[in-house]
């Protein structure tokens, strides 16, 4: 007796007609999760390939699981250092699991119940794309984040961010970005300042980011080194502190063809550009503070809210990358500018794609006038 | 005597000058923070809508068609200046915190738009029924827009303090998204969002 034919047993009851017909969804997508389904599409062109949308989403979990075991660490090891404590490595590590798993929880228990939920109102397929953002959201917040603040949250994200556009693939925004720029505007005392970084922090201990370092006025000599800046032993957020995890992250994904190199290239050439023209601090240091490089490698990559053509995408991560810079340089109010580049050039990705479409076309036109003169 | 009365039922569901016909937005976005200016920058529309209805609908038949907008906007000109006079004279601290925008009425395009739709071609009494339906049904959106954002944004009603302190002790905190004009906006799509599947419905 295995779950296979379990499952199969308790089929009938889902089905049409059955005792727990209401509950079609649910059932539906947990045998997807748990087996591959057996129904192929019937009718239209067919393209054999085993990247599927379960896979995709996959891949990127996978991408993030660097990140998740470097925060979980740092989050202890930032902890214990605000009270100069020297402890074990497991201590350490309990103590972020400790810190970290609640958030998690939460996350994917709102997210999922709203989710399903729509799947079931609308008798759709409950699909894979919360895996992700529920994965993400936790790794872009500060740790110290209130769970009834997450919770709002999330539900604002999955609900306005991509429930009223129709499901996922069919958002706007990135939600777990949306997630954050939620908190973001709406409990800004949790979300910036030095106290919200470190879990428990010592009261004497300073808790500032290298980004709210810099926006509070101070030199890149009271920065810490950029080794330690690379590797991720600083405050932020939980999962955007190391640069490691994520090249290691956003590497495997551009392996694997879920994000494109082209956005994440044109990304750190705006960045870089706007850097030098506006910004008294060296380039490298607006490459390694804050979360440009998870927004690079993880968020302005989401393919579903990004640019479609070559072309397009070129221009959006490059708009990204300068506005992101421009925003932590040029304005009063806060200290980090990645969160809100990406989401604004979010919405007009297909505005871009649009003018490079209107483009060809014209182009196209006129080399066919063009060679229709000549033939005649 | 019931298609009078539809014409002020009707603006408030099925043809909502704000959910519907999407008009007069700017000001439900503005006006709404809180729900006693919310209230007095309803019941100001409603005045003038009707009584601009009524007015015009009167002298419907005299106005030559080539200058009837102009004719239009005196009319609303000088009702919004009595409003906002009143205001001044009785309620002058509503009066400040709604600034320009009891001024802005007047190009408030529901006022117009009603004037140029409705009382242009139909008889006083149905046009003035007409104006405080219309009136109405952009106030309710604009009450249900501000009882979210006060409560939520501000933990208060009517500027009273609604949410318990314990709550607040607990670790509880005010929305500030809620304060600022973009929340308007989502609210007042969230209930385009729940209005249209009843009234496709029917």
């Amino acid at each position: 007796m295995g779950l296979r034919s379990f499952i199969d047993k308790i089929k009938p009851n889902f089905e049409q007609g059955g005792k727990y017909a209401k509950f079609h969804s649910t059932f539906e997508a947990f045998e997807t999760f748990l087996y591959t389904p057996n129904r192929v599409t019937s009718n239209g062109a067919h393209i054999r390939n085993y990247v599927d949308m379960k896979r995709n989403m996959i891949y990127v979990v996978i991408a993030l699981i660097p990140c998740f075991l470097f925060g979980t660490w740092n989050i202890g090891y930032q902890h214990f250092l605000s009270f100069g404590e020297s402890v074990t490595f497991w201590q350490i590590i309990g103590y972020g699991l400790l810190k970290i798993i609640p958030l998690y929880l939460v996350s994917y228990i709102v997210g999922l119940v709203i989710e399903f939920t729509f799947a079931e109102i609308r008798h759709e397929e409950v699909n894979e794309g919360y895996f992700v953002t529920g994965f993400l959201i936790p790794l872009i917040m500060p740790v110290d984040v209130p769970l009834w603040m997450l919770a709002l949250a999330v539900a604002f994200a999955v609900i306005i961010g991509k429930e009223v556009f129709g499901g996922s693939g069919m958002n706007v925004v990135n939600p777990a970005l949306l997630a954050r720029a939620f908190l973001f505007f709406s409990y800004p005392s949790k979300m910036t300042g030095d106290s919200v970084w470190i879990a428990e922090k010592a009261d004497a201990y300073s808790g500032a980011t290298p980004l709210g370092t810099i926006f509070n006025g101070g030199s890149v000599n009271d920065l810490p080194s950029l080794m330690d800046m690379f590797v991720g032993t600083i405050p932020g957020s939980v999962g955007e502190t190391s640069k490691i995890a994520i090249l290691i992250g956003g590497i495997f994904l551009i392996i694997t063809g879920v994000s494109s190199l082209r956005i994440i290239i044109s990304t750190f050439i705006g960045a870089i550009a706007m850097s030098l023209l506006i910004s008294d601090v060296p380039f490298y240091y607006h490459l390694l503070m804050g979360g440009f490089m998870f927004g690079t490698f993880f968020m302005a990559t989401d393919p579903v809210t990004a640019a479609q053509t070559n072309i397009g995408k070129w221009i959006y991560g490059f708009l990204i990358g300068t506005i992101a810079i421009l925003i932590r340089v040029a304005n009063p109010g806060y200290p980090e500018g990645m969160m809100l580049a990406i989401l604004l050039m979010n919405v007009f990705a297909p505005l871009i794609d649009w003018c490079v479409v209107a483009c060809n076309i014209h182009k196209r036109k006129k080399r066919w006038a063009a060679a229709e003169r000549r033939t005649r | 005597m019931s298609k009078n009365l539809n014409l002020i039922t009707a603006p408030l569901r099925k043809a909502n000058p704000i959910t519907v016909l999407i008009l007069g937005i700017c000001s439900a976005l503005a006006v709404t923070a809180k729900l006693k200016p919310a209230i007095v920058m309803a019941l100001s529309v409603t005045v003038v809508t009707a009584l601009s209805n009524l007015i015009i609908s009167l002298l419907r038949k005299g106005i030559p068609s080539k200058i009837r907008i102009i004719v239009q906007l005196i009319v609303v000109a000088t009702l919004v200046i009595l409003v906002d006079q009143f205001l001044k004279a009785f309620m002058y601290d509503v009066s400040k915190q709604l600034s320009v925008f009891v001024g802005l009425i007047i190009t408030n395009c529901i006022v117009m738009g009603r004037l140029e739709a409705f009382a242009m071609s139909h008889k006083p009494w149905e046009s003035f029924l007409d104006g405080i339906g219309n009136g109405l049904g952009y106030g309710s959106i604009l009450v249900i827009v501000a009882f979210f954002r006060e409560l939520f944004g501000s933990g208060s009603l009517f500027g009273y303090q609604v949410i318990p302190q314990g709550l607040y002790d607990f670790g509880y905190m005010n929305n500030g998204l809620m304060i600022l004009p973009p929340m308007a906006l989502i609210i007042i799509g969230i209930i385009i969002w729940l209005q249209k599947p009843e009234e496709e419905k029917k």
